[in-house]
């Protein structure tokens, strides 16, 4: 009875550290230097696998719909469509009889809309998450008058051209005021104190928590991803914005009262980006060759039942958190093609 | 259709020299798979296009190819052949599109998890067309030089971290007329070693008003015009209905320098490789550092630079993605530190660019911080991993880098 109820309290909270870093410039020694932040404050307390790796198609929205299907989805990178497997929010809400607002997603792009729940017949429509799009929110929020937060409007510098119709569950700004009990002038007032989208997602995770305290929080973030653009500093600067914005989701969790004591969090980027001498890249600026570089990445876990400083270098693919968080919560993810992290059980 | 039903007048819309190429081969390329011949024609269609040295690559590999027996071609390609490709690809029209066919079924070998099955063929095959290619003789020590922080009184940060361990780091450089004596250098080489597209300046701001002879010069502040064509053409393109990005790629590869307002009396070889760094480099039409950096790549990967002198200097500060394509901003704020960095990184990969090419235990290669005490040399002659309090000029050292 004891054991159910905890299991009832539970939380699990997802960061993709994104989109798309390497290994050298985050946990490799010389890249410490750039996450303070996850190496003196989280990782003390965490389980750190050193090796994960992505087997996919390595695009930010089809890599993060595998991550969270635990199947590597196959799915046009730049169309607006649900996976074609069941997402673990569908797992979740299904198997354990979770109602819609206890599973939510918020994601900084606007392509990322569709992956609250799959096309999966027996899944699907209706038992996915709410997915908030922060931008589009304020956009919608602002709509008119874009001074003072077109920098928070950044969109997906993969292809920086694309911004496919919104259609889905996506978070209806009416729902603003009911949900996260904001006004629209509040919400774009507190917008303009913010310096770029993933700092706006983290507001909103932050208010989620505070009011809906959903049991299944995905946040993807993607500031990194302006490496596109060829910028280094602009690449590094997205790293230590991200590194810090971990750190203060950490801390918001220990603050909250649903969430102290309850809450297992997990950070991974969604895969690397290309190697520096690997011919077929340009280094940082891309994630297109396949290289190794590219596939391997990392993860943290860290909270309610996860062992602390220990360090894992014992090969895992990211397709195994999803039958891994079904392990901790109790639901099967029957058609995800990984396995469960033992280290996490 | 498949390779072995090639026929000539399949080739009939490639340019003259492209064209005798590609029917001067075409019995090889019936023997090729195809998930690989159309690799080979993306090269050949732009034959007449292409730099001397890429002609030469081009012709070398074709040589080398020819000599092989049929069983010979079927052994070396067997990797390539078993390669799965679906029919639609097949009966695509590879022969005039090989550059739309390659992006579709890279796309295609992604999603059929086949793409590391690719690359390792690609690899292997690389690897044993390189070892069967004639040595490459040089008329000279290939010579890089990268000129960062433009701008900056002190860096926060260490340069050339990446750098140093393959070279000697000075830390007493006289950086007085530094930048002179580095474009005079380029233009002695230039002069010594003449050769079409040998010698290049490329540079991320305005080129010096007189232009030393022989040197292949692009800059960021000289393409504006082009820029601002190419950026009103994709802000044109976004605005269409039903416009995605395969869409975009393929209008983008298909502009020529006309379309961008290049003139026809100008170089075209050039002209053709300036549009192709706008429409193919990502970044590059909104921050000079990322222009510079990737003109740099393209310069030694394709016309196998013999000098390349790279001067970066400082990109326009990060403003929204819709702000910077649109060209709004007539003269938007820079930021020399962060350009500082980007252009540490941008040499550290003109450097491993250059280790490339042939020639490359010879190379050598220079990195300043501009009008500043602190350089790296990289050369076979000089200890790595040490620093030299020695004064000296940077004549002296490109003169100690090609010594």
């Amino acid at each position: 009875m004891r054991a159910e109820s905890a299991r009832r309290k539970r939380k699990i909270i997802v960061v993709t550290f994104g989109g798309g870093a390497r290994d050298q410039e985050t946990f490799a020694p010389q890249g410490q230097e750039n996450i303070p932040n996850m190496m003196k404050e989280l990782i003390p307390q965490s389980s750190f696998f050193t090796h994960v790796t992505n087997q996919g198609i390595l695009g930010h929205y089809v890599a993060t719909a595998s991550l969270t299907t635990g199947t590597y989805e196959t799915l046009n990178n730049f169309s607006a469509v649900p996976p074609d497997h069941p997402t673990v929010f569908e797992y979740f809400r299904k198997d354990l009889h979770r109602p819609p607002t206890d599973a939510w997603v918020v994601a900084p792009s606007n392509g990322f809309n569709r992956i609250g729940e799959s096309n999966c017949s027996s899944y699907g429509q209706g038992l996915g998450a709410a997915v908030i799009l922060p931008k589009h929110l304020l956009a919608a929020a602002s709509s008119g008058s874009k001074a003072n937060i077109d920098h928070l409007l950044r969109d997906n510098y993969e292809n920086p051209l694309y911004t496919p119709q919104l259609s889905g569950n996506e978070f209806q700004l009416s729902q603003l005021e009911r949900v996260l009990r904001l006004s629209v002038d509040d919400f774009t007032a507190h917008a303009r104190t913010l310096s770029s989208p993933d700092e706006l997602s983290l507001y909103i995770a932050r208010r989620l928590m505070e009011q809906e305290a959903p049991g299944l929080l995905w946040i993807t973030m993607h500031d990194i991803d302006i490496a596109h653009s060829g910028a280094y500093s602009l690449y590094m600067d997205g790293i230590r914005r991200t590194d810090r914005l971990c750190y203060e989701l950490w801390q918001a969790v220990q603050q909250n009262p649903e969430y102290a004591g309850n809450t297992t969090m997990f950070i991974l980027p969604d895969f690397g980006r290309d190697s520096d001498y690997d011919s077929g890249g340009n280094g940082f600026q891309h994630h297109r060759t396949g290289d190794i570089a590219s596939r391997t990445t990392w993860m943290m876990a860290l909270g309610v039942g996860i062992r602390p400083g220990m360090i894992y270098d014992d090969p895992i693919q990211s397709v195994d958190l999803v039958p891994s968080l079904g392990a901790i919560l109790g639901f099967d993810a029957v058609q995800s093609s990984g396995k469960p992290i033992k280290e996490l059980l | 259709m498949l390779p072995r039903d090639l026929q000539p007048e399949q080739f009939a819309a490639y340019p003259p020299q492209a064209r005798q190429l590609a029917v001067a081969h075409i019995d090889l390329f019936r023997q090729l798979p195809i998930s690989f011949l159309p690799s080979m024609l993306r090269q050949v269609i732009e034959y007449d296009d292409k730099f001397p040295a890429e002609r030469q690559s081009i012709d070398a590999e074709l040589g080398v190819l020819s000599r092989l027996s049929s069983s010979d071609l079927l052994q070396r390609f067997q990797a390539f052949a078993n390669l799965s490709i679906p029919s639609k690809l097949e009966n695509y029209d590879w022969v005039n599109h090989p550059a739309q066919f390659v992006e579709q079924q890279s796309a295609y070998l992604w999603s059929t998890h086949q793409l590391d099955n690719f690359r390792k063929a690609a690899t292997e095959y690389g690897e044993q067309l390189q070892a069967a290619l004639p040595p490459v003789q040089l008329p000279a020590r290939r010579l890089g030089i990268a000129i960062v922080g433009q701008g900056v009184e002190a860096s926060s940060t260490p340069l050339f971290r990446n750098l140093r361990p393959h070279g000697t780091f000075f830390n007493q450089v006289i950086p007085q007329n530094g930048l002179a004596q580095l474009f005079d250098a380029v233009t002695a080489r230039a002069k010594s070693f003449p050769s079409p597209y040998a010698h290049w300046v490329v540079e991320g701001g305005a080129l010096p008003a007189t232009r030393a002879p022989g040197v292949t010069c692009v800059s960021y502040d000289g393409l504006e015009p082009v820029r601002s064509a190419l950026l009103n053409f994709i802000q044109g393109q976004i605005q269409r209905p039903g416009m995605g990005p395969e869409e975009l790629r393929t209008r983008l590869a298909e502009l020529t320098p006309a379309d961008l307002g290049i003139s026809s009396t100008s170089d075209q070889v050039l002209s053709r490789f300036q549009v192709k760094v706008l429409t193919e480099g990502s970044g590059t039409q909104i921050f000079s550092t990322t222009f510079a950096q990737w003109t740099a790549r393209e310069a030694l990967r394709r016309a196998q630079a013999l000098t390349l002198l790279v001067h970066f200097t400082p990109r326009q500060r990060q403003l929204p993605m819709n702000e910077m394509l649109s060209n709004a901003v007539p003269h938007p704020t820079l930021d020399p530190a962060g350009s500082l960095v980007d252009a540490d990184m941008g040499a550290y990969y003109n450097w491993i660019n250059q280790q490339r090419l042939p020639g490359a235990q010879d190379s050598a290669f220079i990195a300043w911080f501009e009008g500043h005490a602190q350089a790296v040399v990289i050369a076979p002659t000089l200890p790595r991993g040490v620093v030299s309090t020695s004064a000296m000029t940077l004549t002296q050292l490109v003169q100690l880098a090609l010594a």
